[in-house]
């Protein structure tokens, strides 16, 4: 297939409506949003509860820590890498917040504000290793994880730190009308990081390096800061994520979210983006974080032992892979 | 022992061999020699198996064969050293001699003492001395070279071909070398031995073949040659009318870049040489002569040891190819798909690439009204043909490709252009213009470093050429004096000078 006629110059022709369909079935969304139609369906057909809006405003809930996680996980895989430390950040930073409230009687915007300082220190940390030091992903974050988990278990003595002001509650199980508030935070992050991915420089640059790093750094793209960035972007988005889980257990807890970077890791793929990078979007991963919600929810509805749904959800994410393969 | 006739082998639309005949007796030393791109790692591949040709014949001991794979070429015989060697680096000699067809016991284990027992035969049967249980990433390159062949010839390889074996040797290793390649012609091997080096094929060679263009040129005996005769036979004369006319004069500009020392390698040699406004500098040279490396170091994008340049007049140092972006230097780079192009993105994003600075609105955002305005105008100046910006790049043609890599540099306020074998792999009228493409560019008052191992466009295209060899510029010819057989002599006989 090679394009031989046509110079350009003349304004571009109205695509026709045939080339459109084709480019819908080539989306890395087309995928993503079969899975969920198809997926919805049967847990629809399984249970009467489950096409209720406030059932799908649970799911979309029970959803925003793992989503908003994968936002950040999306930007790093997005340029080739991976970061297994956003579960351990993310606990870290829930529990310095509290413990900053409830044992230094730190005000509590500040303590939220350093958990968030912090997280994106972790990631700062994790870039720097992967940027400067050379050194690859999966073993830099897989380290970072191992720290961050021991220091906020040394930090709070192994112990949930309890006690927080009432109102941060509001963050894990508040409501803007019907809506939950860890859901508008969520939908929020998401259409940040579209701009930030589709609408600038740098989210071409992500794309850049994950297509063809040595390309993009011979023709003058600053490879070591975006991928600094994207490793920062990732940890800023574990401290969000903590702010929420704080807010859900009302209590910094050491040991939460215990294999969230692996849902995490599970939702970007499911939405389409290529784990060796340079392809996918931000807004397939939402669609896989909440693949995998209605997942966990329609199983939990049928009352399927949760032994069982592991397997289950193992069997999905394979299928779902093997599908893709197939597509192309 | 060995004849090969009539080889043909296209790859797409690029002929590679146009029919070529080969007959290698045994017991001889027979050297194949050519330009880069002359077709004989092509042909080296057919005879074992790794490319099928188009059309031709194998003949070993009179048998027709037709070889499928490496492994059936093995079986009948033949054994390749190739220039990247095929060793596994973190496994010993023994293990390595004998991948893939491990001698097993009866119950399918590894008879680990059998196999070193032959290794050790056969290494001393070529009177190396090499430690069989370290593994071979921690041998010499000599070493490593002699590991390969013994591979061979544990295989009982009657039919031997070195590929260019010699280009990483020291002249004792080498003379070693020669010493092994003797002694196994007495026993009857027949070897095909690849070299750059003409003196090297008049010491070690009984006959030599020539190839050109895919072409067989011609067979002869060594004591029927000298070295004049062979340069021709490899350059011969050729049309050159593809090429756009130079400027009367070569223009005595500016000097926009200067390199004052730049030196690869410790105790390597050290190069330097001066660009001016407007002109085209060829960098000619064998491959892995150092042309490439020496635009990396420059661009701070591959390590060097030292690297002094200046641009008019002021000296600059670069740490990544992004400030000499900013410098105004840019790099059309020698592997499109590897190095060039991001092929999961449109034409329109691989020109803006590295423009972005100019397309933004309200400081953050991209503003894409412009950039797609500027990619269209981007687009029109270097004639990409392609239905419109948004086409993948990897559905268009070579030509087309290597332009919207170009498109990406002159987007910018850029002085000095590098174009690392800017017409490799794409047709003849995408070359010719992409010759006229270089021309306009230096009219326009860019300065253009072109690196090329095909001698004509060399030749047809600079102003001025320096000619690389073993890793730094040994001359640099200009006006009637670039001829081929001057950069080929340069290129193959050259002196470096090395560093006080």
């Amino acid at each position: 297939m090679q394009h031989e006629a046509n110079t350009l110059g003349s304004a571009p022709v109205r695509a026709s409506s045939q080339a459109r369909w084709r480019a819908l079935i080539h989306s890395p969304l087309a995928l993503p949003l079969v899975g969920l139609v198809v997926v919805s369906l049967l847990m629809g057909l399984a249970s009467d509860n489950f096409f209720t809006v406030s059932n799908w405003l649970n799911v979309l809930r029970q959803v925003s820590i793992v989503g908003i996680l994968a936002v950040g996980m999306t930007f790093v895989i997005l340029t080739g890498g991976i970061d297994l430390s956003v579960g351990a950040a993310m606990a870290l930073a829930g529990t310095l917040s509290a413990g900053l409230i409830v044992n230094s009687g730190l005000p509590a915007p500040v303590a939220l504000l350093a958990g968030i300082a912090l997280a994106v220190g972790i990631g700062l940390l994790n870039g720097a290793l992967v940027a400067w030091g050379r050194m690859p992903a999966i073993i830099v974050t897989l380290a970072t994880m191992g720290v961050a988990r021991g220091v906020g278990l040394i930090y709070s003595g192994g112990y949930p730190i309890s006690g927080l002001p009432g109102w941060i509650s509001w963050f894990g199980v508040g409501r803007i009308g019907m809506i939950p508030v860890p859901v508008i935070l969520m939908l929020v992050v998401y259409a940040l990081a579209w701009v930030l991915l589709q609408r600038t420089p740098f989210g071409r640059h992500v794309y850049a390096i994950g297509g063809n790093e040595m390309a993009a750094r011979l023709s003058g793209v600053k490879t070591t800061r975006i991928k600094l960035a994207v490793y920062a972007i990732s940890g800023f988005t574990s401290g969000l994520a903590a702010i929420i889980l704080t807010g859900r257990l009302m209590s910094g807890q050491p040991n939460a979210g215990v294999g969230f970077e692996l849902d995490a890791i599970a939702a970007v793929v499911l939405g389409g983006t290529a784990i060796a990078g340079g392809r996918g979007l931000v807004v397939g991963t939402l669609i896989g974080a909440v693949l995998l919600g209605i997942l966990n929810n329609g199983l939990n509805l049928m009352g399927i032992n949760p032994y069982l749904q592991d397997i289950i959800r193992g069997v999905i994410i394979l299928l779902a892979i093997y599908i893709a393969r197939e597509w192309r | 022992m060995l004849q090969l006739t009539g080889i043909k082998k296209n790859f797409g639309p690029v002929t590679v061999l146009r029919g070529v005949d080969l007959q290698v007796r045994a017991g001889e030393v027979h050297a194949l020699l050519g330009e880069n791109g002359a077709g004989k790692s092509t042909l080296m591949k057919i005879l074992c198996g790794i490319v099928t040709p188009d059309a031709g014949e194998i003949r070993i001991d009179g048998q027709a064969c037709r070889f499928a794979s490496y492994h059936e070429a093995i079986a009948a015989g033949v054994g390749v050293v190739f220039q990247e060697f095929s060793l596994i680096p973190y496994l010993d000699a023994v293990d390595n001699m004998f991948l893939a067809r491990e001698l097993r016991s009866s119950f399918g284990l590894l008879q680990r003492a059998a196999m070193k027992r032959r290794a050790a035969q056969i290494i001393a049967q070529l009177g190396v001395e090499i430690p069989l249980e370290v593994p071979v990433c921690k041998l010499s390159v000599a070493q490593q070279q002699f590991v390969e062949i013994a591979k061979a010839l544990a295989l009982d390889a009657r039919i031997l071909v070195l590929d260019e074996p010699t280009a990483t040797l020291t002249p004792g290793e080498v003379e070693h070398l020669f010493k092994v390649m003797r002694g196994l012609r007495e026993q009857g091997v027949a070897i095909i031995f690849i070299s750059h080096h003409l003196e090297e094929i008049f010491e070690i060679c009984d006959r030599i073949s020539v190839l050109r263009d895919g072409a067989y040129i011609g067979t002869c005996a060594v004591s029927e040659v000298d070295q004049a005769r062979l340069v021709e036979m490899m350059v011969g004369r050729r049309i050159e009318n593809c090429f756009p006319p130079k400027p009367a004069a070569a223009p005595e500009g500016e000097v926009v870049l200067e390199v004052q020392a730049l030196q690869l390698k410790r105790n390597g040699p050290v190069s330097r040489f001066q660009l001016r406004r407007g002109e085209i500098l060829g960098f000619a040279g064998l491959v892995g002569s150092g042309r490439t490396e020496t635009v990396l170091a420059m661009l701070g994008a591959h390590p060097a040891v030292q690297c002094k340049l200046s641009m008019h007049g002021v000296p600059l140092r670069f740490a990544d190819p992004a400030q000499a972006l900013q410098a105004g230097i840019g790099l059309l780079p020698e592997s499109r798909k590897e190095q060039g192009l991001i092929t999961s993105f449109p034409i329109l994003h691989n020109i803006s690439l590295n423009n972005y600075g100019k397309y933004r609105a309200g400081g953050l955002f991209l503003d894409r009204r412009r950039e797609a305005e500027a990619t269209r105008i981007a687009m029109q100046r270097v004639r990409v043909k392609a239905p419109d910006a948004h086409a993948r790049v990897d559905t268009l043609s070579g030509g087309n490709q290597q332009k919207v890599v170009i498109a990406r540099w002159i987007n910018h306020n850029m002085q000095v252009l590098i174009f690392d074998e800017p017409t490799r792999g794409i047709d003849v009228g995408a070359k010719a213009e992409i010759y006229q493409l270089m021309r306009e560019f230096t009219a326009q008052g860019y300065s253009i470093i072109m690196i090329s191992s095909e001698l004509p466009e060399v030749v047809g295209m600079s102003d001025r050429v320096c000619v690389f060899k073993g890793g730094g510029i040994v001359a640099t010819v200009e006006g009637d004096a670039v001829t081929a057989e001057e950069i080929m002599t340069h290129a193959t006989t050259g002196r470096l000078h090395h560093a006080a």
